[in-house]
């Protein structure tokens, strides 16, 4: 057909209205919140259960009535256990989505890599995994528990319980390698000694003479900070070369993927850990969370791990501070988390420590049992004194990077 | 004493676990000039069919040994007949394929089984050498390895089957002439490369777990052993899994995996600049 002036004005006209339909179709523009996880790849099994436990936040504040009279929107990216994708999606998030919040990275690898491009843009970011401690950023807020909250109650305890020598596996890349100095540090002021120290990267899956040389040496237990997917494969040996029940084992970073109930109760009984969350937390809030949670994904979860409900207290903590600040503006929110803000979460009382943006939350020493997590000793209110002993952004509200422990 | 026991014992499973993920890429390219990249596919699924039936209640043993292989090997026939079949004598074309191949069964794989590691419990327990453990499921895999290459030697040199694959492959049209049928021949060689892969695929996956993926550890592994092996196929695979994995196993006792990995590469390097031809290209020349 030939384009003339009508047909080109009548044209012009049906595409603008609808544009003009689409743009009104709210009078108030939702709250972005930005979830980057992995949800497929090696770490996957850390991720599901974060989305899952932010999409429900999202889904019981929006049926309270969204904060501030607005509802919220959760933009999630799915990483794939591919660290060029963290960069791109945080920036999409904060540019594109121009969200007000990201709660997002796993890995510390991850968090390393966004945490720059969220200052450079200015988007608040949370980080909800446990890890080795010692990030002192303005713009960042960390809900997971660290080295001082955790490695420091759960060494004297493996300590009294099995013996002084430890040999430690740890993953090879910055989380590894600063926990495993911490877990030194542990141990050589607990009057004990650490054989060897031995790094693996993600993919390995071969650690048939690692075992060997863990036998040659004969440490009196062993300490993991594996990782992901692949080196699972590290607790099916051990199990396959006998070793379970002649050398036991502590771990900073087993259960966090579920993996005692991948893993047979033959395989990993009797293991140590410790956290400030399990399912089985006996209170009233945790009772009830647990609930609808079941509710909403089914009463055959397999199990709500440390870093979901890290995930969920740090989207509440972001939620109580936007009630106060009145507003989603990043400095009003940071202020007002830097108050001390306070929730009643699943897993205790979880409370903003101002000068380390890190958590005082209670954590509690389990031991893996028939795919079961069973809770043997409690250590309320734990402070992060890892971060603080070099950390404080009242004083220094600048700073911005990572301090690592040396021994 | 005891270490260098159980040293010797983790050499020859590294050995084993070579010679079993490359004779299956050995027997069809060595055999046909095929280059498939789909093979470490093949073990991929290979383990998964043995995951499955077993987490269906067959037992361990029957899924590892009869339903891995009859499955991956129906499936290497169906690819040959609709695939490579096309594709004789054009290598490139051939790689481009099998690689098209490789993509589309890991989205498969991802959609139906999803993207986390599943995995089976080894069975068989440990057993005691002086005062070290070791699991007795190595020693499994280094009798299946043996196994299996021994079989390939009898098939190949005192069955009819054998002299007729060898024949076909020499040379195609005389052995047409004299009355057998190629394309059959074909069909059946890369079949049976596809079930020793999924043999392979299944008897690794206690020990490593599976997950859609875990082809791309494989495939590399496998064709630097066959290529470092050389034209022919048995003495070949068996030289080069034997050079390789004590080079890597050693070097991953002394350092770390990682290393194990760079010292395995580093030899595979230096064997290609000595003996481009592969080992076979100067060494056991008359083998088979």
């Amino acid at each position: 057909m030939t384009i003339n002036r009508r047909t080109f004005l009548k044209g012009t006209a049906a595409t603008a209205s609808a544009g003009l339909f689409s743009s009104s179709a709210w009078a108030d523009d939702p709250i972005g919140v930005a979830s980057i996880h992995d949800l497929s790849g090696g770490l996957d099994i850390y991720g599901k259960p974060m989305v899952d436990a932010i999409t429900l936040a999202i889904e019981e504040t929006n049926a309270a009535g969204g904060l501030l009279g607005r509802q919220l929107k959760l933009v999630n990216y799915d990483t794939q256990s591919n660290m060029q994708l963290y960069t791109q999606f945080a920036q999409q998030a904060a540019l594109k989505d121009k969200v007000a919040v990201v709660h997002g990275g796993i890995t510390s690898a991850s968090r390393e890599v966004i945490r720059p491009v969220l200052d450079k843009f200015k988007t608040l970011y949370f980080y909800n995994t446990q890890y080795e401690g010692g990030v002192c950023d303005r713009n960042q807020f960390d809900t997971g528990v660290t080295p001082a909250q955790t490695v420091e109650k759960l060494v004297p305890y493996a300590m009294k319980k099995w013996g002084k020598k430890v040999y430690v596996v740890a993953a090879d890349y910055n989380y590894g390698q600063i926990t495993s100095q911490w877990v030194k540090k542990y141990v050589m002021e607990n009057g004990g000694e650490v054989s060897s120290i031995d790094f693996f990267p993600l993919d390995v899956t071969n650690f048939g003479p690692t075992i060997s040389k863990i036998q040659a040496a004969k440490p009196d237990f062993v300490w993991s900070a594996l990782v992901g997917g692949a080196h699972i494969s590290f607790y099916r040996q051990w199990a396959a070369a006998g070793m379970r029940a002649s050398i036991p084992m502590a771990s900073t970073t087993f259960a966090v993927g579920n993996e005692h109930i991948v893993l047979s109760p033959e395989e990993c009984n009797g293991m140590l850990i410790c956290y400030n969350y399990f399912q089985d937390l006996k209170n009233p809030v945790n009772e009830a969370f647990v609930a609808s949670f079941h509710k909403r994904f089914g009463a055959d979860y397999p199990n709500i791990t440390e870093l979901a409900m890290g995930t969920y207290q740090g989207f509440r903590l972001w939620a109580e501070a936007v009630k106060k600040a009145g507003s989603v503006d990043r400095l009003k929110v940071i202020e007002a988390l830097e108050t001390g803000i306070s929730i009643d979460a699943p897993s205790g009382k979880v409370t903003i420590d101002p000068p380390t943006h890190h958590c005082v939350l209670d954590v509690h020493i389990a031991e893996v049992s028939d795919k079961k997590l069973k809770v043997l000793e409690d250590f309320a209110q734990q402070k992060p004194a890892d971060t603080a002993a070099v950390c404080n952004l009242i004083k220094n509200p600048n700073d911005n990077q990572q301090y690592v422990i040396k021994i | 004493m005891d270490l260098v026991a159980l040293l010797a014992i983790q050499v020859l499973y590294a050995i084993a676990s070579l010679a079993l993920i490359s004779v299956g890429l050995a027997i069809i390219f060595g055999m046909m000039r095929v280059i498939n990249l789909a093979h470490g596919e093949f073990l991929m699924l290979g383990g998964y069919a043995a995951i499955v039936a077993t987490n269906h209640g067959s037992p361990i043993w029957l899924s590892m040994l009869v339903v891995a292989p009859v499955v991956v090997g129906v499936l290497g026939v169906i690819v040959e007949r609709t695939i490579i079949r096309f594709l004789y004598g054009r290598m490139i074309d051939t790689m481009l394929a099998t690689w098209g191949l490789s993509l589309l069964l890991v989205g498969l794989t991802t959609a139906i089984f999803g993207n986390t590691t599943v995995g089976i419990s080894a069975p068989l327990g440990s057993i005691q050498i002086g005062a070290y453990r070791t699991s007795a499921y190595t020693l499994f895999v280094i009798a299946v390895a043996a196994v299996v290459l021994g079989a390939i030697f009898a098939v190949l040199r005192w069955t009819r089957l054998g002299v007729i694959a060898r024949g076909t492959m020499q040379n195609a049209n005389m052995a047409a002439a004299l009355g057998v049928n190629p394309p059959r021949v074909y069909a059946v060689t890369f079949g049976v490369g596809a079930a020793l892969s999924g043999l392979a695929g299944a008897v690794l996956a206690p020990v490593s777990g599976v997950f859609p993926t875990i082809g791309v550890a494989y495939v590399a592994k496998s064709f630097i052993t066959v290529i470092g092996g050389g034209a022919a196929i048995l003495s070949g695979t068996v030289s080069a899994s034997a050079l390789f994995g004590t080079i890597n196993q050693i070097a991953t006792f002394v350092t770390t995996p990682v290393f194990g990995e760079v010292a395995l590469l580093a030899a595979a390097i230096v064997l290609i600049r000595l003996l481009p031809q592969g080992i076979t290209g100067r060494f056991f020349r008359r083998g088979l």
